[in-house]
């Protein structure tokens, strides 16, 4: 009987937690939904900023955040699955370059972003001569990602049955083989996990980006330009006292990018595990 | 009686460890040959130096020469791809590739650069014909390969196996896993399989032993104790400690 009453109550807990988790959640996403929705039409979206941002739309910075994090991605993704493969297939186990790989990739996960953008800002912008620019912010984001990406990859890698890799050597599989066939669609949904959470990182980054791509309002084409993104057009909106209504407009959009984010992911994903 | 594999002094060591101790064995062509001992006594890492597969494991030396069809599996001039096609290998745990039956079988076939489409159905069926799979299996060769139940996930490694045309098959356990019709369809198609396959079978069951196999060797701590025809060593075995173990005394 007193286990049974001990179930009860640790059951409505569990529940009542469930529930103030998604009643908070909910309640932000309906704030700015409410408070932004207002902003929201075509010409926002389509339309390049004017005066600073008090007219027209928000276009520049879309396009401005999905380059940006595009790059991000395209520098780290290679590096950080390349890393992780090579720390789990090739390099030898439980070597000193292993153990310290792991341990960086940890510290450097729990550094702050500002202080990816005081690097990004002295070494590539300033030091590289690279400027502010796309190149630059795109550089300091796929650092602060990157372990992330090489973390949740090597779970990934090691989550794949160790029975897969001797059946396929026993069938003659090299290495890579291997790898290409068998491993890495094996570890491609927990791989696109860590992508996506890095993505949503690099999107919703402000301070790190400020300093190192700008805050341009004009176009980004070149990988040189300069560029704002929507978080940090969203920052100057709001701390500038430009328009809040705008501001929780970008937000919401912000919010609709990452769920577009998430979508794509999981139907790759899926369209992985189904080949 | 050819002789297909022969072993020469073979020595295993996992870093310090040495888990063989000198293993003289002839292995006869299209003959089932059983590999019995307690736990621990070094048959499945006697197995694994037929395949190299014991270079895997890290810290692992082997000593010694293994002729397969005369030439030294551990010379220089051996390429590993090309003796793992040889030499097939059956784990204790069927381990099926999350993809489709088909995709499954077809593994092996392209990585020796088969690619043909025609071909591999050809190959598919063939391989599955051959593991006594085929007629449960023909309507839903594309649907993935988990869905299979366990006896039919050892046949279809075996088909696997079976699809890269190899000329020696290692079986570890592999009926451990296995229901006692599963384990006898099994063991049928051991039969059928030596006809034009050599086998070598890792068991832990004597009666396993004496039904599919023509020779039998008995390991203990790393050293081969006795090997002979099976009949022999089940009725007539010379050593004490062979005999202490198959009628049950110890391990
Ligand atoms: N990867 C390894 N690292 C270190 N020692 C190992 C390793 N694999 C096997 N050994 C040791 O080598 C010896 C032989 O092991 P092996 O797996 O060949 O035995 P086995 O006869 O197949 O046993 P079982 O019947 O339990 O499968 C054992 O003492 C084992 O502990
Ligand atoms: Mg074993």
């Amino acid at each position: 009987m007193a286990t049974r009453g001990k179930e009860k109550i640790i059951t409505v807990l569990f529940w009542l937690s469930a529930l103030v988790i998604t009643a908070i959640l909910a309640g932000i996403i309906g704030y700015i939904v409410v408070k932004g929705i207002s902003a929201i039409n075509w010409e926002f979206i389509s339309q390049p900023p004017s005066r600073a941002g008090k007219e027209g739309g928000i276009s520049t910075t879309i396009i401005g955040t999905i380059y940006l994090t595009l790059v991000a991605l395209l520098i780290a993704v290679p590096l950080g699955v390349g890393a992780a493969l090579y720390l789990e297939e090739y390099g030898r186990k439980n070597t000193m370059f292993g153990y310290v790989l792991k341990l960086t990739a940890e510290t450097l996960a729990g550094i702050p972003s500002i202080v990816y953008g005081l690097f990004g800002f002295v070494f590539f912008v300033i030091f590289l001569n690279m400027g502010w620019s796309i190149l630059s912010g795109g550089l300091t984001l796929a650092i602060m990602i990157l372990p992330t990406i090489t973390r949740t990859s090597q779970e990934a890698v090691i989550a794949v049955p160790q029975e897969y890799r001797s059946n396929s050597f026993a069938l003659g599989a090299t290495k890579w083989y291997t790898i290409k066939r068998l491993i890495l669609p094996a570890a491609a949904p927990g791989i696109i996990t860590g992508i996506i959470l890095s993505a949503g990182r690099a999107v919703g980054e402000s301070a790190a980006v400020l300093l190192t791509a700008g805050s341009s309002l004009g176009m980004p084409l070149n990988i040189t330009d300069p560029a704002r993104t929507m978080a940090v057009h969203l920052y100057i909106l709001a701390i500038e006292g430009i328009s809040m209504e705008r501001a929780f407009g970008t937000a919401l959009l912000i919010i609709v990018l990452i769920l577009i984010i998430n979508y794509l992911a999981n139907w790759s994903v899926r369209k992985v595990v189904r080949q | 009686m050819k002789t297909k594999l022969e072993c020469k002094e073979v020595k295993v060591f996992y870093k310090d460890f040495q888990a063989l101790h000198g293993i003289d064995m002839d292995i006869f062509e299209n003959r089932v040959t059983a590999l019995i001992g307690p736990s621990g006594c070094g048959k499945s890492t006697f197995l694994r130096t037929i395949n190299r597969l014991n270079e895997l494991i890290e810290g692992t030396r082997t000593e010694g020469e293994i002729y397969l069809d005369e030439k030294n599996i551990y010379s220089n001039e051996i390429d590993v791809v090309a003796l793992r096609k040889k030499v097939g290998m059956v784990f204790q745990k069927p381990s099926v590739f999350p993809m489709s039956i088909y995709e499954n079988i077809a593994y092996g076939p392209k990585i020796h650069g088969i690619k043909n489409k025609g071909k591999l159905d050809s190959i598919v069926e063939k391989s599955l014909v051959a593991a006594n799979l085929w007629q449960e299996v023909k309507d839903r060769i594309h649907k993935p390969a988990a869905g299979l139940s366990g006896g039919q996930q050892q046949r279809l490694v075996i088909a696997r196996v079976l699809a890269v045309e190899p000329e020696v098959i290692l079986m570890d356990e592999p009926a451990s896993a296995l229901d006692p019709i599963s384990t006898s369809k099994l063991e049928e198609l051991i039969g059928e399989l030596k006809k034009q396959y050599t086998i070598v079978i890792v068991t832990h069951n004597m009666q396993q032993a004496a039904r599919v196999s023509d020779f039998t060797g008995f390991f203990l701590n790393g050293f081969l104790i006795e090997y002979s025809k099976t009949n022999d060593l089940f009725v007539n075995p010379h050593d004490k400690k062979t005999e202490d173990y198959i009628t049950g005394r110890f391990g």
